[in-house]
C-alpha cells in the first residue's frame, strides 16, 4: 500500500499544478467570505425587520432595509463566484470528479436545490419589500435562512468527505458500491459543519458591527448606529466562546482521523508521549524552533492525559507530509484570533452585565472596528490549515492531489485571468457596499426599477 | 429506459430551462448593448432591467443544477468535457461573473459614468458568454471531446466550424427569445410604440437566425457528419417541429400576438435541444462514451432520482410563486 503511494508520488505533477491549486484557493477563499453572509446575515436582517415592525421602531426598520440591500449585492456576487467554483471542480480536478464524482458530487446536487430555493426567495424578499404584507414578507425570509444553512451543510459535508472518505469500497482502484448518503455523513461532517456555521455567525456579526463601530468612532453616536453595532455584535459575542469549545471538538476529530494533519498543525515531528503544545515558531529540518511551548499541552488536548501519545510527522515518509509551516502558522493564527475574539466577547458581556451598556472607552470601539477583519482572517486561516494540512492528498489516503489535477496545457493563464477578474470584483464590491451605508441609499439589484412605468406617482412607497 | 436515462432526462430538462430562461436573460443584455446612446436608450434599458431584476439569479441557477447532476450522475463525462473544454468554460464563467456583478452594481451606483461602465460590461458579457457556451455544445456534439482527462485538443475542440455555428446560434437564439419576451412586457408596461420597436428587431433576428440555421445544415454535413446523420434521422421529427414552431412564432409576431409568440419560440428552442439529444443517443459524449458507460453506480443513480423528485416538489411551487408574484406586480404597477 505504502509502496504504491510512493510510486505515485514519484510521478511528476503536471507543470501547472501550482497554478491550479492557487486558482482553487483564490476562488474558494473569496467565495467563502461572501457565502458566510448568505448563511448568517439573513437571520439578523429578519430579526431587525421583525423588531422594527412589532415595536414601530424606525431605526430597526431602516437597519433591516439597509442590510437587506447589502444581502442583495452580496448574494449576486456570491452566486457568480459560486458558479465558477462549480466549473473549476471539473476544469482543475477532473481526476477527482471522474473517480469520485458519484460520491463527492452528491451533496452538491442537494446544495443545488438549496441555492435554488435561496435565490428564489431572495428575489421574492427583496422585490416584495413594499409589495407584500409585512407578515408575508417576513415569512418569505424563512426559506432563505433554512436554505442558507442547508447549503453550508452540504458543501462542508463534501469537504469533510475529502478529509475522511467513507461510503464506498475500492476494488483495484475502482470505486464500487458507492453509498452517497452514507458518505455525506462521514466522521468529519458533524464537527466541520458546526464549526463552519458558528464561524459564519462570527464573521458576519463582527464585520457588520465593525462598520458601525467605525461610524461611532467618527462621532455618529445616535441610536441607529448603536443598534447597528449591538444587534450583530450580540450574535457574535454569543458565538465566540462556543467556537472555542467546538474548536476543541474538531481538533479531536482531526487527531483521531487525520493524525498527520494534526501533527502538521502543531509542528510536531516525533511520535512520542507527554508532548508539549507549541505556539508559533518556524519548522526547519524536522524541528520546530523559536516556539512557545506549554508542557504536556498537546497530550492533554488530544488524549486528555498528560502522558498520552501523539502521532508525529515521522509516522509517514517525507513525501506524504504536508507543508508544515503554512499549516502550523495558519492554524495558530486561527486559534489566536479565536481567543482574542472570545476575550472581546467577555469584555462586552462583563460590562453589559454590570451596566447594561457597552464599554465607554474608545479602545473598545477600536477593538470592535478591527474584529470583523480579524474574524475573516480566522476563517481563511482555518481553511488554509484544513486544505494545506491534508496535502499531498486530495482525498485523504486515497487519491493524491497531483493525480487529480488536470493535465491540460496552459492552466496558468486561467489563473492569471481569474486573479485579474477577482481583483477588480473585490474593488467593485467594496465600493458598492460602502455606498449602501451612505446617506442616499442605493437600491439592491433584485429590487424593482421605480422609474419604469414613466408616471412617477406609481413609484412604490 | 434505464434509471441513468431518467436522471439524464431530468438534467436535460434543466438544460432546457436554462436555455429558455437564462437565454432570454442573456439576450436582454445583448439588446442593452444595442439600445443606443445613454439618453435615447434609457427607456429600453429601464424595461430590460425591470424585466430581469428579481428573476435573473433564479434563472441562472439552472446551470448549476445541470452541472451538479452531470458530475454526480455521469462523472467521467463531466471530467472529460470540463478538462478538454476548459478554455471556453473559463471564459464563460468569467463572463458570468462580469455580467452578474455588473448588473447588480449598476443599480447601486449614482454616477452616470460609473453606471455606463457597468452597463457596458453587462452588455458585452451578455454577448460573449452565450457564444462560449454554444461553442462548448458544438465541441461536444461534433465529437471533439474524447473520454479521459484533457484527452482532447484544448484549442480545436472549441475553435471549429460546428462550435462557431453553436456559438453564433446561441447568441442569436438568446437575442430572439429576449425580443419576444420584451415585446410583451413593453406592450403591457410601457407603450405599443416601444413594443413595435422590439417587434421589428425580433423579426429581423428571426430571419437572421433562420439563415444561420440553414447555413448550419451545410456546416454540420461537412464538419460533423455523425451529428448531421442523427439530426436527419432520429432527430428529424423534432427538427421539423422546431422549424414549424419557429415559423409560427414569426407569423404571430407579425400579427402582434406576443403571448403566443413567446410560447412558440420556446417550443422551437426546446425542440432543437431535444433533437440534439435524440441525435446522439445513446452517447453522452460522442463518439465513444455512452450513457451506460458514464453512469455512476446503481445506488447513486437511484439516490439521485429520488433526490431530484423530492427537490422538484420543493422547487417548482417556489418558482411558480416567484414568477406569479413578479408578473402580478407588473399589472399592479400599470394600474395604480
Ligand atoms: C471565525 C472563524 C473561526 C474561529 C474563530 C476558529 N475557527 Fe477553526 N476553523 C474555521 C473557522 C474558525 C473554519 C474556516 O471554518 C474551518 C476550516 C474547515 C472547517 O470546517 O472550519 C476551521 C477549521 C479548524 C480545524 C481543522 C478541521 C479539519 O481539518 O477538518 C481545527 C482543528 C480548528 N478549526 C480548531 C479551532 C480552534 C481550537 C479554535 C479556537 C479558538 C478555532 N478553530 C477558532
Ligand atoms: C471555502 C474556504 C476554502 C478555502 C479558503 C480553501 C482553500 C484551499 C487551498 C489553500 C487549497 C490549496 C491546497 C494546497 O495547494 O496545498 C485548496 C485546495 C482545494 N480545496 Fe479547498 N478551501 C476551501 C473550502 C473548500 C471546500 C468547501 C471544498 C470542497 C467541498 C474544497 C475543495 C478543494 C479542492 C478540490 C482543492 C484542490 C486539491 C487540493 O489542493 O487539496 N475546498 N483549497
Ligand atoms: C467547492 C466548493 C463550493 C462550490 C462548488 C460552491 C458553489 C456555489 C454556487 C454554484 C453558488 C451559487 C448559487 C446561486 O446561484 O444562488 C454558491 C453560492 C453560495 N455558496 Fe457556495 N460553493 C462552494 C463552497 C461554499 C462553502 C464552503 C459555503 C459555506 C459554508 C458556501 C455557501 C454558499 C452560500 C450560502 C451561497 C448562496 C449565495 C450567497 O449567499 O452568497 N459555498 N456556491
Amino acid at each position: 500500500m505504502v509502496a504504491e503511494q510512493l510510486r505515485l508520488i514519484a510521478l511528476e505533477a503536471p507543470a501547472d499544478f501550482v497554478f491550479a491549486r492557487s486558482q482553487m484557493a483564490l476562488s474558494l477563499g473569496w467565495h467563502i467570505v461572501v457565502a458566510c453572509f448568505g448563511v448568517a446575515f439573513p437571520a439578523m436582517v429578519l430579526f431587525a425587520e421583525w423588531r422594527g415592525y412589532r415595536n414601530f421602531d424606525a431605526d430597526m426598520a431602516r437597519l433591516a432595509r439597509t442590510w437587506a440591500r447589502a444581502i442583495g449585492v452580496l448574494f449576486a456576487v456570491g452566486a457568480v463566484s459560486g458558479t465558477i467554483l462549480s466549473f473549476e471542480m471539473g476544469m482543475l480536478w477532473p481526476g477527482l470528479m471522474s473517480r469520485f464524482g458519484e460520491i463527492y458530487g452528491y451533496p452538491f446536487t442537494l446544495e443545488g436545490f438549496a441555492f435554488f430555493l435561496e435565490a428564489i426567495f431572495v428575489g421574492i424578499y427583496l422585490f416584495g419589500w413594499d409589495r407584500l404584507s409585512p407578515r408575508m414578507h417576513m415569512l418569505c425570509a424563512v426559506p432563505i435562512l433554512l436554505s442558507g444553512i442547508a447549503g453550508a451543510f452540504f458543501v462542508v459535508a463534501a469537504n469533510a468527505w475529502m478529509n475522511t472518505p467513507t461510503g464506498f469500497r475500492l476494488v483495484n482502484g475502482q470505486v464500487v458500491g458507492a453509498q452517497p448518503v452514507a458518505a455525506m455523513f462521514n466522521p468529519s461532517t458533524g464537527a466541520e459543519v458546526v464549526h463552519m456555521l458558528i464561524g459564519a455567525v462570527m464573521v458576519v456579526g463582527f464585520s457588520v458591527a465593525s462598520v458601525y463601530a467605525v461610524g461611532m468612532l467618527r462621532g455618529r453616536r445616535d441610536r441607529y448606529h448603536r443598534l447597528g453595532l449591538l444587534l450583530p455584535l450580540t450574535a457574535a459575542v454569543i458565538a465566540a466562546p462556543v467556537q472555542i469549545v467546538v474548536g476543541d471538538w474538531i481538533a479531536n476529530v482531526v487527531a483521531e482521523h487525520q493524525p498527520v494533519k494534526l501533527a502538521a498543525m502543531e509542528g510536531h515531528f516525533d511520535t512520542s508521549r507527554s508532548v508539549a503544545l507549541s505556539i508559533g515558531g518556524i519548522y526547519i529540518d524536522n524541528d520546530l524552533r523559536y516556539e512557545i511551548s506549554v508542557p504536556y499541552g498537546l497530550s492533554l488536548l488530544v488524549d486528555h492525559d498528560p502522558d498520552g501519545e501523539v502521532i508525529g510527522l515521522d509516522s509517514v515518509p517525507p513525501q506524504l507530509r504536508p507543508p508544515v509551516n503554512i499549516t502550523h502558522l495558519s492554524y495558530n493564527a486561527m486559534v489566536g484570533i479565536g481567543f482574542g475574539l472570545a476575550a472581546l466577547a467577555a469584555w462586552t458581556g462583563f460590562v453589559w452585565w454590570r451596566r447594561h451598556d457597552i464599554p465607554r472607552t474608545r479602545w473598545y470601539l477600536r477593538a470592535v472596528a478591527v474584529s470583523g477583519i480579524a474574524a475573516v482572517a480566522a476563517l481563511e486561516a482555518g481553511w488554509v490549515a484544513t486544505e494545506v494540512g491534508r496535502q499531498p492528498w486530495i482525498v485523504y489516503r486515497i487519491q493524491l492531489t497531483s493525480e487529480a489535477v488536470s493535465t491540460a496545457p496552459g492552466l496558468r493563464y486561467g489563473f492569471y485571468a481569474v486573479l485579474l477578474v477577482y481583483t477588480v470584483l473585490t474593488g467593485m464590491t467594496v465600493y458598492v457596499l460602502r455606498r449602501l451605508t451612505g446617506r442616499q441609499p442605493a437600491r439592491a439589484p433584485q429590487e424593482a426599477e421605480p422609474s419604469v412605468p414613466p408616471q412617477p406617482e406609481s413609484a412604490p412607497r | 429506459m434505464t434509471v441513468a436515462d431518467a436522471v439524464l432526462a431530468v438534467m436535460f430538462a434543466g438544460l432546457t430551462a436554462y436555455a429558455l430562461f437564462a437565454g432570454a436573460d442573456f439576450g436582454a443584455g445583448v439588446w442593452d448593448l444595442f439600445a443606443g446612446g445613454t439618453r435615447r436608450g434609457r427607456q429600453q434599458r429601464d424595461l430590460i432591467e425591470h424585466s430581469l431584476a428579481p428573476v435573473w439569479e433564479a434563472n441562472h441557477v439552472w446551470l448549476i443544477f445541470v452541472l451538479v447532476v452531470l458530475w454526480t450522475g455521469f462523472p467521467p463525462a463531466f471530467a472529460a468535457i470540463a478538462s478538454t473544454l476548459y478554455i471556453p468554460l473559463t471564459l464563460a464563467a468569467l463572463g458570468m461573473i462580469a455580467r452578474g456583478s455588473a448588473f447588480a452594481f449598476r443599480k447601486t451606483v449614482p454616477s452616470l459614468s460609473v453606471q455606463r461602465f457597468f452597463g457596458a460590461a453587462f452588455a458585452f458579457s451578455s454577448f460573449v458568454t452565450p457564444y462560449f457556451l454554444g461553442a462548448v455544445v458544438g465541441g461536444i456534439a461534433s465529437g471533439r471531446v474524447p473520454p479521459g482527462i484533457a484527452a482532447g485538443d484544448v484549442v480545436t475542440s472549441w475553435i471549429n466550424p460546428t462550435s462557431a455555428l453553436g456559438g453564433v446560434l446561441a447568441v442569436g437564439v438568446c437575442a430572439y427569445l429576449a425580443t419576444v419576451l420584451l415585446c410583451a412586457d413593453a406592450q403591457r408596461d410601457v407603450s405599443s410604440e416601444l413594443a413595435d420597436r422590439f417587434r421589428a428587431r425580433a423579426l429581423v433576428t428571426a430571419i437572421v437566425v433562420g439563415v444561420i440555421a440553414a447555413i448550419g445544415i451545410l456546416v454540420l454535413r461537412s464538419d460533423a457528419p455523425r451529428l448531421f446523420d442523427g439530426l436527419t434521422h432520429r432527430g428529424l421529427p423534432l427538427m421539423i417541429v422546431s422549424a414549424l414552431a419557429g415559423v409560427a412564432s414569426i407569423l404571430l409576431l407579425f400579427r402582434r400576438r406576443y403571448g403566443w409568440a413567446r410560447i412558440t419560440a420556446a417550443v422551437a428552442v426546446t425542440a432543437v435541444l431535444w433533437g440534439w439529444a435524440a441525435a446522439q443517443y445513446p452517447y453522452i459524449v460522442p463518439p465513444s462514451l455512452t450513457i451506460t458507460e458514464a453512469a455512476a453506480g446503481h445506488t447513486t443513480q437511484i439516490t439521485m432520482l429520488v433526490s431530484l423528485l423530492i427537490g422538484s416538489v420543493l422547487l417548482l411551487p417556489a418558482l411558480v410563486l416567484l414568477y406569479t408574484l413578479f408578473q402580478r406586480s407588473h399589472h399592479d404597477q400599470t394600474t395604480v
